[in-house]
Parts: C-alpha cells; structure tokens; sequence
C-alpha cells in the first residue's frame, strides 16, 4: 500500500473479507451441496479483494452486521 | 410422446438461397383478388402460401384453412437494398474493412525469428507444454523475456501458441526450421473470442473492440500501394543487412525524405515474411520488398472516410473531399469479400450468417395466415397492413424493372431505388427516426413487422407473455358489510354465465340430474359432453331430454353456485394479496359485493373500481386456492407482518362509539347489537340501573366493553397503546396505563375489555393489534371469524347510535375564530414581519450551511408551520370529543387532525419543492402585490379555513400547490410502475430452498439464509423471531411491575 493512504479494511461500513482455507471451502460446499460456481462472486478488482490479495477461485468469507440477523456471513467466489 | 430439451438456440440471417428454398412461390403480382372473387395466381394472397378462406386448400401442403399452417413465399428484388435493421452494423463493417481487399483492417501476424539451434526434443517439449531453453532464448534475443509461469499449448493445425501477457505469440514448423510470429492484434482476437466462445460467454464486448481497432486504421496492410524502389546494384548488400539488424539505413531514410514521405525519428524496421520488411513510422506503415534487384517501397491502401446518413445511406470520401454514394450494390460487393475466416472477428459465423446477407436481393414473403383478411360487413376485403406495404414493394419493384429495361435515366432510377428502399425499410419498421412512416389511406400510419413485436400490445409483451382468458368475469364492485370478509358477492346474471367442469359420476348423478333440469334457470348448467366427447348446448328446448339421458362418464358445465372458490382480483396486482381466493355468494344486482374490511389488500374502493373473478376450473387448482390463496390465510401481512384486513372507516368509528367511556346498554339493547353474530351467552351483567333514568325499573346493563368482549377469545390476554395515546412515557411523562384519561391503554385479560377504548390500533387493517394476536394464537379461521363479528357489532352499533358529519361540524365558535384570528395567525404575520425587517436590515444571521435568505425562507416557513399547528389547536379545543370529524381523526377511522384543522381553522403555507410560492411575475407572485414583498401573504400563505373559503390570492396559491400534488402523483405511479416491472423480471425466480437458503433458477446461492436470519414476517413478531417481553409477560403472568 501506498504511503499516507489508509485501508478501506479499517474503515466502519466494510465489512470484513478473510480469504478461506482449502478445507473450509470444502466443508462449505459440502454443506450446500454446491460446486464452487454456484456461490456468489466477487469481482478480483473489487478494492477490498485486491488488499487481501484474493485471486481468482479464492473463497472470502464476508461477516457483515445484518439489519435482521445481527451478525452475517457470507461467502463469495472471487472471480477475474 | 418424448420430452426434448432445448440445448441451445442458434441465430442467423437467411440467405437468398435459403429464402428461395422455403419460398412456396414467386410473387410477381402485387393484386389479391380477382374479378371472381378468388386469389390472383402469382399475387400476395396466393392459394399456395396459406389458405384463409373455409373451404379452400392449400395448393402447397392440400391443408384445409386450419390445417395448412402456411408457406412463404418470395419477392425477387430489381435491385438490392439494405436491411434497416442491421444499417448500423453494415456501417460498422464498411468501416473496419479493407474499402478494396474486403479483409478486417486489423494487422496479421508477422515474423520475430527463427529459433537456431531447434531439434526434435524442442518439438517434443513444446508438446509437452513446456517451453525449451532455446526458444526462451530467442524470445529473449527479441526483447521478450518470458517469465516462468507462461505454458505452451498446441492448436489443432499443428502450431504452438505461447500467451504472455497482451501478446500472443505463435510458434511454426516450416521447412524444417522453427519460426517465431508475433500473432498480431487480428490472430490474439479471434483467439480470444474463440476462448470466449468455449466458455459460453458473451462475445459482444471482444466485438466491440475488434470495430474500434479496426475503424481506426487509416489503411490496409494486406493491399499494397506502390510508392517507390531505390535501385540497389550498388549498395545491395549493405543495404539489406542493415535491415535485417533491425536499424533504418541512412540511404533508406534520405531516399524516403526525397520522394517527399519523411521519417519519424522512433520508426522501426523488422523483417517480414519473405523477403519482406516492415517499417513502422509514427502512423504510418511501409513495406520493403526486394523483386528484381530492387527493393520496392510499399504502403498499405489508404481507405476513405465513410459518412453514414441515417436511415440507409453510405458516403465514401476520398482523397480530394469528393462524396460518393455508396449504392447497396456497392456494399454488397464489399461485404461479399471479407472472407470466411474473418468473419469471426465479427461475432458471427459465416456459415450461418455472412455479412452480405444483411443487403437484401430476395424478399420473403410472410404466409397469409399472418397476415389474413377481414370482411367488412359490407362485403369489402380489407387486408392486413403487412399485405399494403408488401404491394407497395411490389409495384415499385415491377416500375423499378420496366424503367430499367427501357433504359430510363441514371436519375430516375435511383429516385425508384431509393423508394423501393424507403418501402422495403417501412416495411420491416415503421417507426424509423428520419423516415416519414409509411400511411394508410385514412392517414393512420400502418403497423408494420417491428410494430407488431415491439411493446406492450407486442407479440411478446401482449400475446405471449399475457393473453386473455375464458371463466372469468369482470364488474363493478361495491360494498356489503353483510358478507363475510372471505367471500364475495356474484350477480346472478355472471353467476349462470361462469361453469364448472363436474364429471357425472356414480354419486353426483343424482345432483347433476337435479341440475340440468333447471335448463337456464340459476343453478343449472350451460353445456353437458357426452361420452363420445361431444359438447352440447343446454337450451330451452333439450334441457329435459338431456336431464333424462344423463348418465355416469358425462360432464356436466355447471353454474358456479354458493360456496364455491373463485379467485378475485384487481389491477394493478403490485402485490400477492392483490389475488385471493373468495366463497362466491350469489345476489341479486349487476355489481361484485365485496366486505369492505378485504378492501386494503386490493387496494380498492368503491368509487367505480372493476375487479376480475376467475373460475378454478381443476380439483387441483381448487385445492391450492382454498389453502394458500384464500382470504383468511392473508390477513397477515408478508411486507410487515401485521394485518392487512382489518376494520376501516365505520367499523372502526363503530366499536370507538360502542367501547368508549362507559356505556350501559340494556339487554334487548345488547341482544338489537349482537343479533348477527352467534352469541348464546351474554355473560353477567355489569349492574343494574334505572332505565329510563328518573322513570323505569331497575334493570341489569351491560357496557360497551362487555359486549366487544363477547366476540373476543375467553383466554386472551393483550395489552397495548391504542391510536389515542399521547407517547406519554417518550416525553418523559408517566404513563397512567388503565387511568389514562384518554383510555388510549388497552388491557384485555381472560377475554375481557378491561380499560381501553377499541380504535384503529386495536382493529384497523394495517395495525390492528386485536387481529394480530388472534391469528397467532388461534389461527385463521378464529381471525376470520373476529374480524366478521367484529364488523358487524360495529355496523350494528353505528346504525343504532347513528353517526353523521355535516358542513355545520367545522363551526367553530366566535371567540375560537378571534383567536385563530388574531392570536394564531396575526402574529405569526407579525413575527414574519419582522423577520423581513432584520433581513432587510442585515441584522439577521444566517444559520451554518445556509445562505441568508435561505435563513430567512426557512425561519418564515417555521414561523407560519407554527401559526397552523396553533390554529389547529385552538379548533381542536372548540371542536371536543363530541365532533364526528374530531372523533373519527382520534379513532383513526378516517381524516386527520390535519385536515381538520385546514378545514376549519387554517389551510397554511402553500408550497412547491418545499419552498413558498416564488414563481409568477418577476419579484412578484401575482400582480396583487408589490415587487420583492415576502410578507406571507405575498409568498402563498392561505389564512382562511376551507370553511370559511379562500380569497382569490388564496385560492390561485392553493391551486400552485395542488397542482404540484397531482403532477407528482402522476409521475410517481408511472415511475414506480416500472420499477417494479424491472424488480419483478429480476427476482422472479428466486426461491428459498428447504436449506432456508436463496438459490436462483440455476441453484446458484443468492443469499445463504433467507432475510439473513430465516425468518418469514408474517409468521414473526414484527420483524423478530421472538417477541420476548411478550413471552415473559405471559409465563409471569400479566401482572404490572
């Protein structure tokens, strides 16, 4: 990162982004019973992926404050 | 019969060969009928391109009308003409081709070097994948460092490709020897739109860079314009070894500079396919070539600026700035040389789809099943606008072919050229931007192909998306309290027109008899089918005869009668309650009668609304109405989990009257409110009073409260705060609960109303707490029931107290009216006053963000909201309890205090986007006031009530206004209209699976729990799973702390 520039990670309304194991991905696909084309994507030149040096094919796992759940997670596969 | 899957849908454009081939005949004629009264051979209504008369048959497949689904047949075009639909793609490709070689303006692949020291385990490495030494060598030689991960793979014509980066690189065996070519920008294309293709993506985004790339070459690299040679006897050697090395020699650049063509500084050299170089200067490109101890200087063909005039018209510019029309033979010419491989670059396949077909030469004809006829009453054949315009083509195409023949003019034939283009266009749209449409004698312009796809009463939108449909009716409606809410009252005339479909069986034989019978009488049926499958009309005459044939295996099309479940609708259907299965109940009259507690789902009223009645016309249908759509099953909510049907209006006002204060209420007085709904048991009663007062007996009473408690379950217990509460507790007060002085605290416990007066919050559609807990905690049948009992104690109890509001209820007293007068509104035009007076005076200060007059706008709008509020007070003093208005604002049954308030004390401040009126003259509103005078008056405050009437300043500065509420409303709806059209095709088919996650039709994850924590509205308290303080109060008892 550049210097003087602050992260977006640190600021308030991004939610945190956490790039997945292999075994975890595994685990998550099992438990949906989905290949990994099925999930949600996420764009690699999205700002946060590309500071969490996320690749193509990656899983991130999201967990965001949610109006109605309190707290949510989410999974997205990062696409080119 | 086998189901097929649909693996995918190819798009194309017909040949002329191919629409020859479907064609069922030339059309030459461009008349329909004969004298005789039959179809013209070789004419538009041909006998063998589709029958539309009964009797006839199709020449082509022996069909009868009906059966014969129609041919097509063809026009053969005098001369060429363009395509309006792909006139701008033809644009694009004139301009990214080669004006005299056809080929795609983009530059080719072209020779980096030999790799030296190859041999076959080089080869067998490169097989493999991997990229040898030595070719990593000569990559590098050439200023390409190829870095680790960069793989090699081999094509199906036996050459390696090697991807780095932006470039492509292609490795072949020739002679022998390996060689080394860039790809070039036309080979990395259509690479990467193949790659494009096995991914099954869209290509559309390549394509587009392919145009510009294309479009911005100045010339074609594959053509070749002889510029000059140097004769090289001398120098030969020299010369070509310099180039070889990649540097310009001295001679070349001085020989370039002479014949007036100089060189930029950065121009490069490298060697080309045989015995060729390529010097590339800042724009512009030459060729070396040695032929005959000469080296030949070379450059690409120069190509000429094209103008597209829309609709269909081509402008090459040359050199010298002369404009040339491209005729559609020309572009023709051109499009017909880009060859098969390039086409590619384009997004299309040659074999399907070349770039010439897009220039007509044949025209198909559409069969005249597509295009029938009608019969005027008068006898007169009127044909379809497709038939006119395709006439139209045929004559000018029959004059265009004679004048030519008969050697007409250069002039006259392009004027019919240009017309049979102008026809040929209109006839495939006719809504060309530049193009006059093409008219019916009447002078209404004619619907063409485009016109009868396009929009709302499309092909699309209109016949295949949406269709009309038979079992249904539609009518006015109107209210009946007397109904329950979950059924809906059928005129009796539409109740005898819908059927349904009942097999005669064993057991219903009976039944059926009884019903066929009746003949036409109400419930009897309109057609019987026969075992043989034969459908019979039920008449006056044979009713009797079928009645005694009937028998088991028939089906009889019986009325709908009481009882049976029909859905019913009204448009716009924004929402699924907007859909709900009713009971139908026969009456007497012309209209639908409907409880006007189901109202709020539809969103209707009775003001002349129209609703739609569809019969479920399979057991299956029935059965899913009757769980899921029916009425009951509905009144909560899905948007906000509260119930949507409920009391409104007098049902409201109703149980206000009956349940506020306390009442006393005599027993036939009791039993006169209770006698619709079934009550065995009036309970005690509350006491016994003297009735009537001073003169009667004692006798026993019963309240207000107790009577609503009868129709309420024996065990529930539910307190809240109704409509009247104050927020008592929110301003820091303590709320007095059952000693509220407005009795706005509702406690019911065991079934009993024990303080509290019953208003919209307890019953009301959209808040109704009462409703809310019955559903839950009884279920639908028991809310069913509350809200019909609940309604008709209501309507029962106001027919007997009686309830009116009159013009003389927004009286207010004198002395009321001096002080709206003169305390309210006075000093608020003071205070205005004044404030004008510090603006003027620079004395006021302008608020953070805020320029000074916007301070200025902005306390003047505070000041004036004020004076209105304080109006509003005053009447609502003067006015009590006691006025219907007043009553029915507090209730919540209908109105507000605000529109009580402009009723009878003040209509306010006036405004348009949130500001005081400004707009009219310059500095001035309206001619009755001064130039730059901002008093209130001046700016569109009204003072007068609606009661009292508005002065004519007041009157136009309320009109100002009102007309800004209408035109919002009006751009709202159409707005929102389509927003929710583009919401709808987006979400349509997402479901929540039973993992409780939001999958797409490909079971693509959307959302991995439904709402992210799973919990349907209508079955959660108000947005959460739990209500928890409820679930306490319940366990602890309802004791207060």
């Amino acid at each position: 990162m550049k210097k003087g520039k602050v992260s977006i990670r640190e600021h308030g309304l991004v939610p945190k982004h956490e790039i997945m194991e292999g075994g975890e991905v595994k685990e998550l696909l099992e438990k949906y019973k989905i290949k990994k084309e099925q999930l949600p994507k996420i764009k690699s030149s999205d700002p946060v992926i590309k500071e969490i040096k996320a690749v193509m094919g990656d899983v991130v796992k999201i967990k965001r404050r949610s109006r109605t759940a309190g707290k949510f997670i989410s999974y997205r596969l990062v696409i080119e | 019969m086998r189901t097929k899957r649909i693996k995918g849908i190819k798009f194309g454009l017909l040949s002329p060969k191919e629409i020859r081939k479907m064609s069922a005949a030339r059309i030459i004629t461009a008349d329909t009928y004969g004298e005789d009264g039959f179809p013209i051979e070789m004419g538009l209504v041909n006998q063998r391109i589709g029958v539309i008369d009964p009797g006839l048959r199709c020449k082509t497949c022996g069909g009868r009308m009906g059966e014969c689904p129609g041919h097509f047949g063809h026009i053969e075009l005098a001369a060429p003409v363009i395509h309006v639909g792909y006139a701008k793609l033809i644009y694009r490709m004139l301009n990214a081709t080669c004006r005299k070689c056809g080929r795609v303006l983009l530059e080719g692949e072209y020779f980096l070097c030999t790799v030296t020291d190859a041999d076959a385990e080089t080869e067998r490495e490169l097989n493999k994948g991997v990229i040898p030494e030595e070719l990593r060598d000569a990559f590098k030689t050439n200023d390409v460092p190829l870095s680790n991960d960069v793989g090699v793979t081999k094509e199906k014509n036996g050459e390696w490709v090697v991807v780095t980066g932006k470039n492509t690189f292609i490795i072949k065996k020739e002679d022998g020897e390996l060689n080394i070519y860039d790809a070039g920008e036309k080979r990395s294309f259509l690479r990467e739109i193949e790659l494009q293709r096995e991914k099954q993506t869209d290509v559309g985004e390549v394509v587009k860079r392919v145009f510009k790339e294309a479009s911005k070459k100045g010339v074609c690299t594959y053509c070749e314009d002889y510029l000059f040679s140097i004769n090289t006897e001398a120098a030969s050697a020299g010369l070509e070894n310099g180039l070889n090395e990649g540097v310009i020699p001295e001679k070349l650049k001085k020989t370039f500079a002479r014949e007036g063509r100089p060189l930029s500084k950065n121009a490069t050299i490298r060697k080309g396919i045989d015995n060729r170089w390529v010097i590339t200067g800042k724009d512009k490109t030459y060729k070396v070539k040695k032929e005959e101890e000469k080296l030949n200087v070379y450059c690409g063909l120069p190509q000429r600026v094209i103008k597209y005039d829309k609709p269909t018209t081509y402008v090459e510019i040359d050199e010298e700035e002369r404009e040339r029309r491209l005729m559609p033979t020309d572009v023709r010419e051109r499009l017909e040389r880009i060859p098969d491989e390039e086409i590619a670059l384009f997004g299309m396949r040659a074999k399907d789809a070349r770039p010439e077909w897009m220039v007509l030469t044949v025209l198909p004809v559409p069969p005249v099943t597509a295009r029938p006829s009608i019969t005027l009453e008068s006898g007169q054949r009127s044909e379809d606008d497709l038939t006119h315009k395709l006439v139209d083509i045929i004559r000018i195409n029959q004059r265009f072919m004679e004048n030519r023949d008969a050697g007409a003019p250069q002039l006259i034939i392009e004027d019919l050229w240009e017309l049979l283009q102008y026809h040929v266009s209109t006839y495939f749209d006719n809504e060309i931007a530049g193009l006059p449409p093409a008219r019916h004698r009447s002078g209404r312009p004619l619907k063409t192909m485009s016109q009868r796809l396009k929009g709302k009463e499309g092909r699309f939108r209109g016949s295949l998306s949406g269709k009309r449909v038979n079992f249904s009716a539609r009518t006015v409606i109107s209210p009946d309290p007397d109904i329950d809410i979950d059924e809906v009252g059928v005129p009796e005339e539409i109740a005898k027109e819908l059927t349904i479909g009942v097999n005669v069986t064993e057991r219903n034989l009976v039944r059926m008899k009884e019903i066929v019978m009746k003949g036409r009488e109400h419930p009897g049926a309109n057609y019987v089918r026969r075992t043989d499958g034969k459908k019979v009309k039920i008449t006056e005459s044979n009713y009797e005869a079928l009645g005694e044939e009937i028998d088991v295996g028939w089906k009889v099309e019986r009325h709908i009668g009481d009882g049976d479940i029909v859905l019913f609708n009204r448009q716009p259907s924004l929402h699924r309650v907007s859909l709900m299965a009713h009971y139908v109940r026969v009456m007497p009259g012309k209209t639908f009668r409907l409880n006007p507690a189901v109202c709020p789902p539809y969103n209707a009223d009775y003001d002349g609304d129209e609703m739609n009645l569809h019969v479920l016309q399979t057991e299956e249908a029935r059965a899913e109405a009757k769980i899921l759509m029916a009425v009951k099953c509905n009144i909560i909510s899905p948007r906000f989990g509260r119930p949507i049907i409920g009391g409104i209006h007098d049902y409201i006002t109703g149980l206000f009257l009956l349940t506020h204060g306390e009442k006393r209420f005599e027993k036939e007085e009791v039993l006169e409110v209770l006698r619709k709904i079934d009550i065995n048991d009036l309970g005690e009663s509350a006491g016994t009073f003297v009735s009537p007062p001073g003169i009667g007996m004692e006798v026993p009473y019963w309240t207000g409260k107790q009577i609503f408690s009868m129709i309420l379950p024996k065990e529930l217990d539910l307190q809240f705060r109704g409509k009247m509460c104050e927020k008592c507790i929110e301003r820091g007060l303590v709320c007095e609960k059952e000693k509220c002085p407005r009795e706005a605290y509702v406690i019911i416990k065991k079934g009993e109303v024990i303080s509290g007066v019953i208003d919209e919050m307890a019953i009301g559609s959209f808040k109704g707490r009462i409703i809310d807990r019955i559903f839950r905690q009884y279920g639908e049948e028991a809310a069913k029931r509350f809200i019909n009992d609940a309604s008709r104690i209501a309507i029962n109890y106001i027919l007997q107290a009686g309830f009116s509001f009159g013009i003389s209820d927004e009286d207010i007293p004198s002395e009321g009216k001096r002080q709206i007068r003169e305390e309210a509104v006075r000093e608020a035009e003071e205070k205005v006053d004044e404030l004008i007076k510090a603006y003027e005076a620079e004395e006021l200060e302008a608020l953070p963000g805020r320029t000074l007059e916007e301070t200025l706008e902005l306390l003047i709008m505070q000041e004036l909201g004020r004076a209105r509020d304080a109006a509003g007070k005053i009447a609502e003093r003067d006015l009590g309890m006691e006025n219907a208005a007043v009553l029915m604002a507090k209730s919540g049954a209908r109105g507000s205090m605000l529109n009580l308030t402009q009723m009878a004390a003040c209509v306010g401040q006036q405004s348009v986007r949130g500001e005081r009126i400004r707009r009219g003259y310059q500095g001035r509103t309206l001619p009755h006031f001064k130039p730059g005078d901002r008093s209130a008056n001046a700016r569109g405050f009204v003072k007068s009530s609606f009661k009292d009437g508005l002065s004519p300043t007041e009157y136009f500065f309320h009109a100002v206004g009102g007309r800004e509420a209408l035109v919002d409303t009006a751009v709202r709806t159409s707005q929102s209209g389509y927003f929710q059209r583009r919401l709808v095709n987006a979400l349509q088919d997402l479901e929540v699976k039973n993992d409780e996650t939001v999958r797409e039709i490909r079971d693509t994850i959307v959302q991995f729990k439904y709402g992210e924590d799973s919990v349907d509205p209508s079955k959660g308290e108000y947005g959460k799973v739990v209500d928890i303080d409820e679930i306490i109060r319940e366990v602890i008892g309802t004791e207060e702390r």
